[in-house]
């Protein structure tokens, strides 16, 4: 299992452009961490998630 | 006054009002950049939301400079991580720390604070730490290469006014950085009183969004920011200590 903002998802073995591909994100306004460390937009693609992982998928909100 | 620049890590502003915009509507947004002239726009990062397509990006237009805070974050690391996050998300390398342990009065933590500042700006990014006005941590954020220091006037979204109004004083005073007043300020007088002050712009938001006309009271901030701006440059009068001075002539009238 994948823990993706808090929530587990039986997503591992697939890459996180292929994550993202069955989600609504709009993919140009969402960062992503996987583990703790950015996951820059060119590795989407590469990156596994592996069973454990913690991921956020993150984009702007209001805030002062 | 036209070349009266705001710089905030080697960029020029003109205007010396930054919106916030925890609490925001396409009015106010438009109110502040349309009518008020703002140029700098707070955000914060937030888990994205797979059911809400709506983005505050927006309701921005273009050639407005997004501050991404790091509110939310508890200590340096979770500041730090928030912060390498919002440059991922591409709006430039602004960023407003904001280090919170203590959700009843949301006051600052100077201490991780300047350890994030530290590491930030070392990662190249233009830092605008949020404070509790203290001059040694002042100080310390200068050295660890904040690009500006913005102490809070009373506690967040209070409109309670410059109740570390002295303190606020001492950072003018001493700081080699632009000063930037964010929370706490309520009414367009107070605005006005920190640019006379000699702070080098305001932070406003709920003192907005709760007004009851909100363009208007925009408006109303606007003029208080650059009328405390002018008073500030011009050098205010001196205050006598004790006693009158007349400012009409006296002599040689209705007498010999």
């Amino acid at each position: 299992m994948v823990k993706i903002n808090g929530e587990e998802l039986n997503v591992a073995g697939k890459t996180i452009a292929e994550y993202l591909a069955t989600t609504n994100y709009d993919p140009k306004r969402i960062a992503v961490e996987r583990n703790g460390d950015i996951v820059f937009k060119s590795q989407y693609g590469e990156t596994l998630l592996q069973d454990g992982d913690s991921v956020e998928v993150v984009s702007f909100v209001g805030g002062g | 006054m036209n070349n009266d620049k705001l710089i905030i890590g080697g960029h020029e502003f003109n205007s010396r009002f930054i919106l916030g915009s925890g609490k925001y509507s396409m009015k106010l947004i438009e109110a502040a950049v349309k009518d008020a002239g703002a140029e700098i726009i707070t955000l914060a990062v937030r888990r994205a939301n797979t059911k809400e397509q709506e983005s505050i990006l927006d309701y921005i237009p273009e050639g407005i400079t997004l501050l991404p805070n790091t509110s939310g974050a508890r200590n340096a690391e979770e500041a730090v991580r928030i912060a390498r996050l919002a440059r991922e998300l591409g709006c430039g390398d602004f960023v407003k720390i904001e280090i919170m342990r203590d959700s009843k009065y949301l006051l600052p933590d100077n201490q991780e604070t300047i350890k994030a500042t530290d590491i930030l700006a070392n990662e190249g990014f233009v830092v605008m730490p949020y404070m509790y006005p203290d001059l040694n941590v002042a100080r310390d954020l200068v050295n660890a290469g904040a690009s500006s220091v913005m102490p809070l006037a009373s506690p967040i979204g209070s409109n309670k006014g410059l109740a570390t109004k002295e303190f606020i004083q001492i950072l003018i005073d001493e700081i080699d950085l632009p000063i930037i007043v964010d929370a706490g300020i309520g009414r367009p007088s107070q605005a006005c009183e920190a640019m006379e002050m000699g702070a080098a712009a305001i932070m406003a938001n709920t003192a907005l969004a709760t007004a009851g006309d909100l363009p208007m009271m925009t408006s109303a901030f606007k003029n208080a920011i650059e009328a405390g701006r002018k008073a500030y440059l011009a050098g205010l009068g001196r205050v006598l200590t004790r006693g009158a001075s007349a400012s009409d002539p006296l002599t040689g009238f209705l007498r010999d």
